[in-house]
């Protein structure tokens, strides 16, 4: 009699899940997604900051720009975003490699969520703190920069968290524009393996849950090793 | 070096400085107080624009605060500002509270702001207190550390917006020990406070404020043996008697 469950069908194609044909071919799998994720989540991280300073910024001509681009992109699906980029970027720039269209539409999409993040941020932090940097003569950007920011990026951390770890699981829904990434090498295998569905997407979604608990553990760790941390 | 001629300003509705005429010169210690909410913090915050005025002018150490022209920002520094709630910079050491403007504004080398930084501690009798954040200092020390900070920018005016109104009253004595020293010094200061015998001591003038009009100016021995204004006569009753005060 069959197994109920037969795990043979990821210990034969476990390289192809891990890196997909690397090196010999692109690369894919696991490490595609680490790549998307880790790309885009440092790129939306600088995108979620200026996106986030623009939205309250005094001048209007800044702010409105800002703000309307963070509505529009909240009120949309992240695939119809994919398919933006997808279907957008080649046409203004002609080729762009499709992993740089996902990445941008992550980018993107996870830039206007943290922008809130960052606003909220600078909004939690006392108005003293503000008025005692203006009061000894420093410019409105060097208290952003040396005073709010440094103070308010520590009260972000868990929100930032939260999102980046959406962010690694959203990577998924690049599979649907032929990027091989975890997911897509598992309907790859699902498709020729053909009878073993139940099996492949436990175990990816077992590799997904160790990815994000793994970014969780980190940042903690980081959080508590940031030397301040007691000081407050 | 500061002179206000006709300053109102408005909250919305409430006239919180109602035609304030004052003129304060080099080297003098002035001491303004009046019942809460008499606008006497609005009076010192206007000096350094954190609170703008609404009409009249506002003229300090030769800048005149309503052109538009006055670069604000170096006003400030010229003009050190003290708060009821310290303000330190908590996710900053002691030192670096103290060093940061001196470093960013006039462009200090760093061993030279920690250098005049070590001086302003050990004057406030905060010097072993260098590499200490504010969390780990009491009430007194976070305000000598905040007095510190405010004298790194070598200012010429000292403003203090009730300095000792969160304190624990045992802490209260090594606050004001160092504002007298700075007033001995001749630094031109301005305190909102309601330590009387700070006022009688240190200040020059006393400042009475009550619904944002200047009601009386006097020297501190006139003020609190002959005080004119029957709300000043008032607030003084029950300021040395506040049980009986109905």
């Amino acid at each position: 009699m069959e197994p109920f469950l037969n795990f043979s069908v990821i210990s034969d194609n476990f390289t192809y899940f891990m890196i997909g044909r690397f090196p010999h071919g692109p690369l894919g799998g696991v490490g595609l997604t680490l790549y998307l994720a880790v790309v885009s989540c440092i790129l939306s991280f600088f995108g979620g900051m200026i996106l986030g300073l623009f939205s309250i910024s005094r001048f209007p001509i800044i702010r409105y720009p800002a703000l309307a681009f963070i509505n529009v992109v909240r009120g949309m699906p992240l695939l119809m975003v994919i398919f933006w980029m997808y279907f957008l970027l080649p046409a203004l720039f002609g080729k762009v490699a499709e992993n740089n269209t996902v990445i941008m539409a992550l980018t993107l999409f996870t830039s206007a969520y943290m922008s809130r993040i960052v606003v909220a941020g600078i909004e939690g932090i006392p108005k003293g703190q503000t008025e005692a940097a203006i009061s000894t003569g420093l410019a409105s950007w060097q208290v952003m920069l040396y005073i709010v920011l440094p103070q308010g990026l520590r009260n972000m951390i868990p929100s930032f968290v939260n999102q980046f770890v959406s962010l690694i699981k959203d990577t998924s829904l690049a599979f649907i524009v032929g990027v091989s990434e975890l997911t897509h090498v598992a309907t790859q295998i699902n498709n020729r393996t053909m009878a073993f569905p139940t099996e492949i997407f436990i175990f990816i979604a077992v590799i997904y849950f160790f990815l994000c608990y793994a970014f969780t553990s980190l940042s903690r760790w980081l959080e508590q090793r940031l030397s301040w941390s007691k000081a407050i | 070096m500061i002179t206000f001629t006709g300053v109102h300003k408005w909250f919305k509705n409430l006239h919180v400085l109602n035609n304030i005429n004052l003129h304060v010169t080099s080297g003098e210690v002035l001491v303004v107080c009046g019942p809460s909410g008499s606008g006497k913090s609005t009076l010192i915050r206007t000096i350094n624009q954190l609170e703008p005025i609404n009409e009249g002018s506002l003229v300090v150490d030769g800048m005149d605060l309503s052109d538009k022209k006055t670069d604000i920002n170096k006003l400030r520094a010229e003009v050190g500002f003290v708060f009821q709630q310290f303000n330190l910079y908590p996710h900053l050491s002691v030192i670096s509270n103290i060093t940061l403007a001196p470093m960013k504004i006039r462009n200090i080398p760093k061993k030279e702001a920690e250098e005049q930084a070590m001086l302003l501690l050990t004057r406030v009798g905060l010097a072993e207190k260098r590499d200490a954040y504010p969390s780990q200092l009491s009430g007194g020390q976070q305000q000598r550390v905040a007095i510190a900070r405010a004298l790194a920018m070598k200012p010429r005016i000292m403003l203090f917006d009730e300095p000792t109104s969160a304190l624990d009253p045992e802490m209260i004595g090594e606050v004001l020990a160092v504002m007298k020293d700075l007033a001995l010094s001749g630094m031109t200061m301005i305190v909102v406070t309601h330590e009387m015998g700070f006022a009688r001591e240190v200040a020059h003038r006393v400042a009475f404020m009550a619904d944002g009009i200047l009601l009386e100016e006097a020297t501190p021995e006139d003020f609190f043996l002959r005080p004119q204004h029957p709300r000043a006569q008032q607030f003084l009753r029950q300021l040395l008697t506040p049980m009986q005060a109905e």
